[in-house]
C-alpha cells in the first residue's frame, strides 16, 4: 500500500510567536526568528503510517511545502522511519492561504503513483485552522475521515473514530482515503541513530511551482485569496493580586467575585 | 439588498444558537439567508425560528444522504445555494465540522477564506484573535465570495421578524467513492453544565487534582457557579477527565468571563486557549508557577482546601 503524510514545519510553540509587516502591507509570521520544528501533530501521522507500514506493509512518502530549512521536517520524519520524501519549495509560494496550500498539496499527493491512503494531523499548531486537509480531500475527490483518534485499515476499507465538540463517530469508507488524526492517536517514536544515519540516505524530491503546476502561468499564480489588512498585539496580561491560603483564601475568592459582580 | 448566506445548523428539528448568531452577523453584510441541509426538509418549527431572527429566504436542501455522510452534502448545498443567490459571504460556524465545511467550498468557489472570525464590518472584513490571543488580526477577502467561519459566542442572537420565502433545492446524491459514511453519531452528552466554548464561567483543573476523583471538587465549584468543566491536557492525558474537555492551543480556545484555574501550572499551551478570558483566578501550591503571571487573582494554597470552601461560599451567597 502507499500512504504520503502530509507534514508541516512549525515553529517551536514554546516560544512566543510574532508577526512582522512585509512587503505590500502583508502580515506574516516571522518564522526566521523561531526554531523550527516538525509539527508534533505531524510526527503522530508519521507513527500512524509506521505502524499500518509494520503491520500491512507500506511505502511511506512524507510530503511538504514550506521554505528550504522545511527540508529538516522531512528528514525527521524519514529518520522516524519514512521512506521518501517530496519537498515543495517556491518563492511565489510564501504567503500562500488554505486553498492554495491543499492545492499545492494535492498535486504533490498526485505525483506519487497510487495513493491508497493520504494521512495529515488534524490542525496545525502554527494557525490551528484545521482546515487543509478537508480541503485537500475536496480537490482529490477522496473520502474525508478527519479529527480521527482511532484508526483501523483492513480489506481496503478505513473504519475511523471522529471526535469533536459535538461528540463522536465512526466513520467508514474505502481506500483511497484521506485521514487526519488527533493528539490522542498514538504516541510517536523517537529517531534512533540508526534510523538518523539511514535518513540522510533516503530521496527526497524537491519540485518548484512549474513542476507541480505545469499548466499555470507563473506570472499570475494567486497565492493568497485574502489578506491580512492589520495586525495588533493585544496588550499582555498583568500578574493582579497575590495572596497565600490562611485559610480563608476560599471566602476571599468569594469577596473578589462579589467585587467584581461576577457572582 | 445581497444576500449573505448562512449554514443553518439544526439538531432535533430545532436551529443551534449558534445559527441565530450566524443570523445576527449576517445582518452586517446584507440579507440573511438560510441554508437547510436535511434528509426531510425543514421542520415548520426550525423555519418559524429562522424567521424570526431576520432570515428572508430559506434555501431547504434536500438531501438523502444528509445524516449519513460526512461534511460532503453540507458543502454541496452551500455550493448550490452560492451559485444560485451569487451571495455576498457565506458564513459557517467556526466549529471543527464547520472550519472543514468552509475550506472544501472556498476551494470549489475559488474564494477568499476567512476563518474563526470575532467580529465582522459592513465591508466584509472579520477581525480575528490570533496565536493564542497574543495578536488581534483583520482580514479581508481579494477573490471571490467571502467565506467566512464565525466562532461561537461572538456574536449575541437578535430577533427580527421577517417572512421568510422557502426556496427548495435537490442535491444529487454523493458520490460514495468521495465520501465517508457515518455509521455512528454519538452527540456529546448534553448534561446540565453549558458547553465549554460558549460558558460564561470555566473552571478547570489540571494535574494538581491528582486522579479522577479529584475532579469531584473541580465539578462542584463548575456547578456552584453554573459553569463549564475544563481540563488541561497533562490532566486528560493521565485519564483524569474526558478529552473533549481539555483546555489549550490543541483543545478548546475558550473566553469566558472568569475562569478559575486548579492545580494548573500554565504552560504557553495551555494559556493559548483562555488567556483572553475576561477573568482569571488561579490556585497552585507553587509560588513559582506561571499561570499567577497572568492571573487577576493568584491563590498560593491546596486547592483541596481552597476550591471546597469557595463552592461553600458560593452556594451560601447564592442561596
Ligand atoms: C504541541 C503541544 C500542544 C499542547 N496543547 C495543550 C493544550 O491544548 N492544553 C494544555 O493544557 N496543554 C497542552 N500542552 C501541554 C502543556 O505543555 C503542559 O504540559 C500542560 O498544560 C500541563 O498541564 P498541568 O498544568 O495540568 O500540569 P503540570 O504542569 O504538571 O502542573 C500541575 C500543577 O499543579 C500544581 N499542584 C499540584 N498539586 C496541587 C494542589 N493540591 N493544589 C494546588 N496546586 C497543585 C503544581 O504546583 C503544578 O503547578 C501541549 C503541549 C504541546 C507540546
Ligand atoms: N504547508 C504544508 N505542508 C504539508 N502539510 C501541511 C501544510 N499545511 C498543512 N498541512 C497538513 O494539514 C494539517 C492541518 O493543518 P491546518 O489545516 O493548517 O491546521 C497539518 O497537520 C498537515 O498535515
Amino acid at each position: 500500500m502507499n500512504i504520503v503524510v502530509l507534514v508541516k514545519q512549525v515553529p517551536d510553540t514554546s516560544a512566543e510567536r510574532t508577526l512582522t509587516e512585509g512587503e505590500y502591507g502583508h502580515f506574516t509570521l516571522d518564522r526566521e526568528a523561531l526554531d523550527p520544528v516538525l509539527d508534533e501533530i505531524n510526527e503522530r501521522a508519521v507513527e500512524e503510517a509506521l505502524r499500518l507500514k509494520e503491520t500491512i506493509g507500506a511505502q511511506v512518502t512524507v510530503v511538504t511545502m514550506g521554505p528550504e530549512p522545511a527540508a529538516d521536517a522531512l528528514r525527521k520524519a524519514l529518520a522516524m522511519g519514512a521512506d521518501a520524501g517530496i519537498h515543495v519549495c517556491d518563492e511565489a509560494l510564501r504567503g500562500s492561504d488554505v486553498p492554495t496550500t491543499a492545492r499545492v498539496l494535492a498535486a504533490a499527493v498526485r505525483a506519487v503513483e497510487d495513493v491508497d491512503l493520504v494521512l495529515a494531523g488534524n490542525a496545525a499548531t502554527d494557525g490551528r485552522a484545521g482546515a487543509v486537509p478537508a480541503a485537500v480531500a475536496d480537490l482529490l475527490g477522496l473520502p474525508q475521515l478527519t479529527q480521527v483518534r482511532e484508526l483501523e485499515i483492513s480489506d481496503g476499507q478505513v473504519r475511523a473514530e471522529r471526535v469533536t465538540e459535538d461528540g463522536e463517530a465512526t466513520l467508514q469508507a474505502s481506500l483511497p482515503s484521506l485521514v487526519s488524526v488527533t493528539e490522542k492517536i498514538n504516541e510517536p517514536r523517537y529517531p534512533s541513530f540508526k534510523g538518523i544515519m539511514a535518513a540522510k540516505k533516503k530521496p527526497i524530491r524537491t519540485l518548484d511551482l512549474d513542476d507541480v503546476f505545469p499548466d499555470a502561468d507563473s506570472q499570475r499564480f494567486v497565492t493568497a485569496r485574502s489578506q491580512v489588512a492589520q495586525a495588533v498585539p493585544r496588550p499582555p496580561r498583568a500578574a493582579g493580586t497575590r495572596c497565600d491560603d490562611d485559610g480563608s483564601a476560599g471566602r476571599r475568592i468569594a469577596e473578589h467575585l462579589m467585587a467584581q459582580k461576577l457572582l | 439588498m445581497p444576500q449573505v448566506l448562512v449554514l443553518a445548523d439544526h439538531a432535533e428539528g430545532r436551529a443551534k444558537k449558534t445559527t441565530l448568531e450566524l443570523l445576527a452577523a449576517a445582518r452586517r453584510l446584507g440579507e440573511p439567508a438560510a441554508v437547510v441541509v436535511s434528509a426531510t426538509g425543514p421542520s415548520a418549527q426550525l423555519k418559524e425560528e429562522l424567521a424570526c431572527h431576520g432570515a428572508t429566504r430559506i434555501y431547504a436542501v434536500e438531501s438523502a444522504d444528509a445524516d449519513d455522510h460526512l461534511v460532503t452534502p453540507t458543502v454541496g448545498a452551500l455550493e448550490l445555494a452560492a451559485r444560485e443567490a451569487s451571495p455576498v459571504a457565506v458564513l459557517v460556524p467556526a466549529t471543527v465540522e464547520g472550519n472543514e465545511v468552509a475550506a472544501r467550498l472556498a476551494v470549489r468557489l475559488d474564494a477568499g477564506l476567512l476563518l474563526d472570525a470575532v467580529d465582522l464590518d459592513a465591508s466584509g472584513t472579520a477581525t480575528h484573535i490570533v496565536f493564542g490571543g497574543s495578536y488581534t488580526v483583520t482580514s479581508r477577502a481579494t477573490h471571490g465570495t467571502p467565506v467566512i467561519s464565525v466562532r461561537p459566542g461572538a456574536f449575541e442572537p437578535e430577533e427580527q421578524m421577517t417572512q421568510a420565502v422557502e426556496q427548495p433545492l435537490t442535491l444529487p446524491s454523493v458520490d460514495p467513492a468521495g465520501s465517508a459514511r457515518v455509521i455512528e453519531r454519538r452527540p456529546a452528552p448534553a448534561g446540565d453544565r453549558p458547553a465549554l466554548a460558549e460558558a460564561s464561567v470555566v473552571v478547570s483543573g489540571g494535574r494538581g487534582v491528582a486522579g479522577p476523583e479529584g475532579f469531584k471538587v473541580v465539578e462542584q465549584l463548575a456547578d456552584a457557579l453554573g459553569g463549564a468543566v475544563g481540563a488541561s491536557r497533562a490532566a486528560v492525558d493521565a485519564g483524569y477527565y474526558p478529552h473533549q474537555y481539555q483546555v489549550g492551543q490543541t483543545g478548546t480556545s475558550v473566553s469566558p468571563q472568569l475562569y478559575i484555574a486548579l492545580g494548573i501550572s500554565g504552560a504557553i499551551q495551555h494559556l493559548a486557549g483562555m488567556q483572553t478570558s475576561k477573568t482569571i483566578i488561579a490556585v497552585n501550591k507553587d509560588p513559582e508557577a506561571p499561570i499567577f503571571n497572568i492571573a487577576d487573582l493568584a491563590v498560593v494554597g491546596d486547592l483541596f482546601s481552597v476550591a471546597p470552601q469557595l463552592t461553600e461560599e458560593v452556594t451560601r451567597r447564592k442561596g
